[in-house]
């Protein structure tokens, strides 16, 4: 079974209606382990030692934030900064990362139809990501398609509850199986087909 | 007329209080005016002072071996140490040189090689006491120049000790027969011994300074720290310099050189600063009675029978000296000026020839004629040099263009830090800890003489002392301090430091910690512009840290912490900027403030505290959202 880190950044968590929800539905699994960045270094002064270690007790990465101006939170940032450091990520003796999964798990606003090039925001999601795509390549990590909870101002409880179900369930196809093969065909890991059966 | 001891003081305060102003408005060193002083109330001019002058001479030297103990303590050991080279290399061949050119020409003027032998060491010798004020009062301590001198003073402090032993070999007539009581002026304890006995004495009791500064002085100055009676301390600083002097002289060492060890064995205990300011006014008024002395011993009797022998003999003399200097700052590669400086600077003879010249007397190597002559051209060089170094400073220096503008920091002076940190309690202490991270060095001050004594355990330069005296503060390096931080306690102590550190020394940036919101008023009011107030952001991260136990987000809290630090030091400014007119209005404020606060408070708590903090709120963007969705679904 494949461990999971999850490293959790949203300045405002306790206002924030769809993360709660998300969260709550997997905080507890089991294999799964949930960092919450914004609480362990409201200062902003990470414990880069400490992360290194938790980088390396797991095998798949999520980056889990909300999308603000089309980026992570400022913490998410300074985490990638900090941690990722030459000659352990990344460099000749950067080997620290190699071969680990990576993906980034994120909110927006605005619905998958806006994320196109024919919506208000003119990018897919995908392509929004690029530079935490690259980063994770250059640590020779795999990175895996996002998991994308999208157009959340409109979505009911209801639906929020049964994305942090989907959420929950995609994480276990991960702790069970993350061969690329069985996700060739996503864009998004919202399509993989065993969470929609 | 000169029986009362009143009288003679009041004669030659008063000489000093005139002349002394009156060469400084000249633009003279003081020196000049306590030798101008001493000639006026002389024998010769207006008669105050008449024979007593000499004993008057004797006691004033002490002033020149306090001096050398304060040079002492502001000499650490292993700089000390670092000096060796200077010392010996400098010194040595200055007093080598001057003593072989000098033989030749007292040789060539036909005096017995026994009195041009003994005129020839009087004459190597410069004068520390006529130097080492002038640096002082020029700061040029830390020249090239400065150093050289110093290093040369010293060298020939040491030598002196052996001149003295030479001098009786000197002597055709047995020295036992000298009668008792003008033999005992110059004898000592080891007279009569071998010479390796004598010399063994000598270690021993250098050695029995060196011990007894450690495990002596400083116990004592700490029991006597203890009472916080500050007489005894001064007490117990006169009396260290008093028994060492009386040490060396029962051995037959030079009493300045034995306080100068002195000072350098105490140089790196908590108490530098203390004994400092405690023994300079002392020092100072000895020097200048030291001076008058001088002044009132020039006897003008001598000149007026033999002007033209006396000026030959002065202006060969200076010229021998300078040349011999100049060719040793060549010899050491120092730039031009600071070698003129140098040449001219060292070219008087010394107040050690007073000594040589009245023990080479008693030993009938000198005739009472060959004596005065001798005494009277070391006065008049003492007399003379500090009218050439002025004109060589105005009339010279300033056309030579090498003018060494970079002070060098010399290897002796103990560095002296940019920040003063006075009080070394908890406060204190982490800040010190938290700068000396930083490579930041602080001069320390405290008043805790145990808590200094644990500290220096510790590693930290700790110096004991009241921070309220603007003279410790000084020689704390005051004048070069770029911060003085003031971590005290007491809120009135600190009120007195900030108020004294502002009148003298408004440029020095004041970082001032205060107990609370009262303290801090009173400081803003003074005019203290950073103002860190113990019982603020400790408590405010404390009460954060209690919220996030009950579930508040850290992040959150952080942000507002910070928020309410900013609020709280806003209204604190406009508080204190509206002073108040009298003490009902002032609580009034206070009060209104204090409601202020409390109103904010209250809308925070209104808002769901969020007040000021609608970022990365979605809430409002879902509204909008949720209406359009409204609309939609409305439509037909």
């Amino acid at each position: 079974m494949n461990s999971i880190l999850i490293l959790f950044a949203h300045p405002k968590f306790e206002q924030s209606r769809t993360n709660k929800m998300l969260v709550g539905e997997i905080e507890k699994m089991k294999g799964v382990t949930f960092h919450d960045l914004y609480e362990h270094y409201p200062d902003f002064h990470i414990n880069i030692s400490f992360e290194k270690e938790l980088l390396a007790q797991h095998d798949i990465v999520v980056w889990h934030h909300p999308m603000y101006w089309y980026s992570c939170p400022p913490l998410m940032k300074q985490w990638i900064d900090l941690v990722l450091e030459y000659n352990w990520a990344y460099g000749p003796d950067g080997k620290a990362l190699l071969n680990k999964k990576c993906l980034n798990v994120i909110t927006t606003g605005g619905s998958r139809e806006l994320y196109c090039s024919e919506g208000s925001n003119h990018y897919s999601v995908n392509e929004f990501l690029r530079p935490f795509e690259q980063t994770a390549r250059l640590c020779g990590m795999q990175y895996l398609p996002p998991f994308a909870i999208m157009g959340t101002h409109r979505l009911s409880d209801d639906e929020l509850l049964d994305m942090g179900r989907q959420y929950a369930q995609m994480l276990q196809f991960l702790q069970d199986d993350c061969s690329p093969q069985a996700m060739k065909d996503c864009s998004m890991l919202n399509d993989l087909e065993q969470l929609n059966t | 007329m000169t029986g009362s001891i009143l009288f003679e003081a009041i004669v030659f305060l008063a000489g000093a209080l005139i002349c002394v102003p009156l060469a400084k408005r000249l633009g003279l060193s003081s020196v000049l005016g306590y030798l101008m002083a001493g000639i006026l109330i002389g024998p010769y001019v207006l008669g105050f002072v008449g024979e007593e002058g000499e004993d008057i001479l004797h006691f004033a030297e002490f002033g020149v071996v306090m001096m050398l103990f304060l040079i002492g303590l502001e000499i650490e050991p292993k700089n000390f140490w670092n000096m060796r080279k200077t010392i010996l290399g400098m010194g040595g061949a200055q007093v080598l040189a001057t003593m072989l050119v000098a033989y030749f020409l007292f040789d060539m003027m036909g005096y017995s090689y026994e009195v041009s032998l003994t005129f020839s060491m009087a004459v190597a010798l410069s004068s520390t006491a006529i130097t080492l004020q002038t640096l002082k009062e020029k700061n040029l301590f830390e020249t090239t120049y400065g150093a050289s001198s110093f290093s040369i003073l010293l060298f020939q402090d040491i030598i002196v000790i052996f001149m003295l032993g030479v001098i009786p070999l000197l002597s055709s007539m047995d020295t036992a027969t000298l009668p008792a009581e003008e033999h005992s002026d110059h004898a000592n304890l080891l007279e009569n011994l071998p010479l390796g006995l004598q010399t063994l004495a000598i270690i021993v009791s250098v050695v029995l300074i060196v011990v007894a500064g450690r495990y002596l002085f400083v116990p004592m100055l700490r029991k006597v720290a203890m009472t916080r009676v500050r007489e005894l301390l001064t007490a117990s600083a006169l009396l260290i310099v008093f028994g060492i002097s009386f040490l060396m002289e029962l051995v037959g060492l030079s009493p300045a050189l034995g306080a100068f060890l002195g000072g350098v064995v105490l140089a790196t205990s908590e108490f530098k600063h203390e004994l400092e300011s405690t023994l300079e006014p002392f020092k100072d008024l000895l020097l200048g009675l030291f001076f008058i002395a001088v002044g009132a011993s020039i006897n003008f009797i001598v000149i007026k029978e033999n002007p033209w022998g006396i000026g030959g003999l002065l202006f060969s003399i200076i010229l021998l000296k300078a040349l011999v200097l100049y060719a040793v700052g060549a010899l050491f590669k120092l730039k031009l000026d600071q070698r003129l400086l140098l040449t001219i600077g060292l070219a008087q003879i010394g107040e050690f020839a007073f000594v040589l010249l009245s023990f080479a007397f008693q030993l009938n190597i000198l005739s009472g004629e060959q004596m005065d002559t001798m005494l009277v051209v070391t006065a008049l060089t003492m007399a003379l040099t500090p009218i050439l170094a002025m004109m060589n400073e105005r009339l010279i220096l300033p056309n030579i263009g090498t003018r060494e503008t970079e002070k060098r920091p010399i290897d002796h002076i103990a560095k002296q830090h940019k920040v003063i940190l006075v009080g070394f309690g908890h406060f204190g202490s982490t800040i010190g800890r938290f700068l000396r991270s930083h490579g930041i060095e602080a001069t320390i001050l405290d008043f805790d003489s145990n808590r200094v004594d644990f500290l220096r355990k510790m590693g930290f330069e700790v110096h004991y002392g009241d921070a309220t005296r603007i003279d410790l503060l000084e020689s704390a390096g005051i004048a070069d301090a770029q911060v003085l931080i003031s971590a005290l306690d007491h809120p009135a102590t600190t009120r007195k430091l900030i108020e004294i550190v502002k009148k003298k020394y408004p440029n020095v940036d004041m970082m001032v910690r205060a107990k609370n919101r009262y303290e801090a008023y009173e400081l803003l009011n003074m005019g203290v512009e950073n103002i860190y107030r113990e019982s603020l952001d400790t408590s405010v991260k404390m009460a954060s840290d209690v919220l996030s136990k009950m579930g508040f987000r850290k992040y959150t809290l952080y942000r507002q912490a910070q928020n309410f630090i900013k609020l709280d030091e806003e209204s604190l400014r406009r508080l204190a900027a509206e002073r108040p007119k009298d003490e009902k209005e002032y609580i009034f404020k206070a009060r209104e403030e204090m409601a202020q606060q409390e109103k904010v408070m209250d809308q925070d708590w209104q808002r769901g505290i969020y007040q000021n903090d609608n970022h990365w709120d979605s809430e409002q963007m879902r509204m909008a959202a949720a209406a359009a969705n409204r609309k939609k679904s409305n439509k037909p």
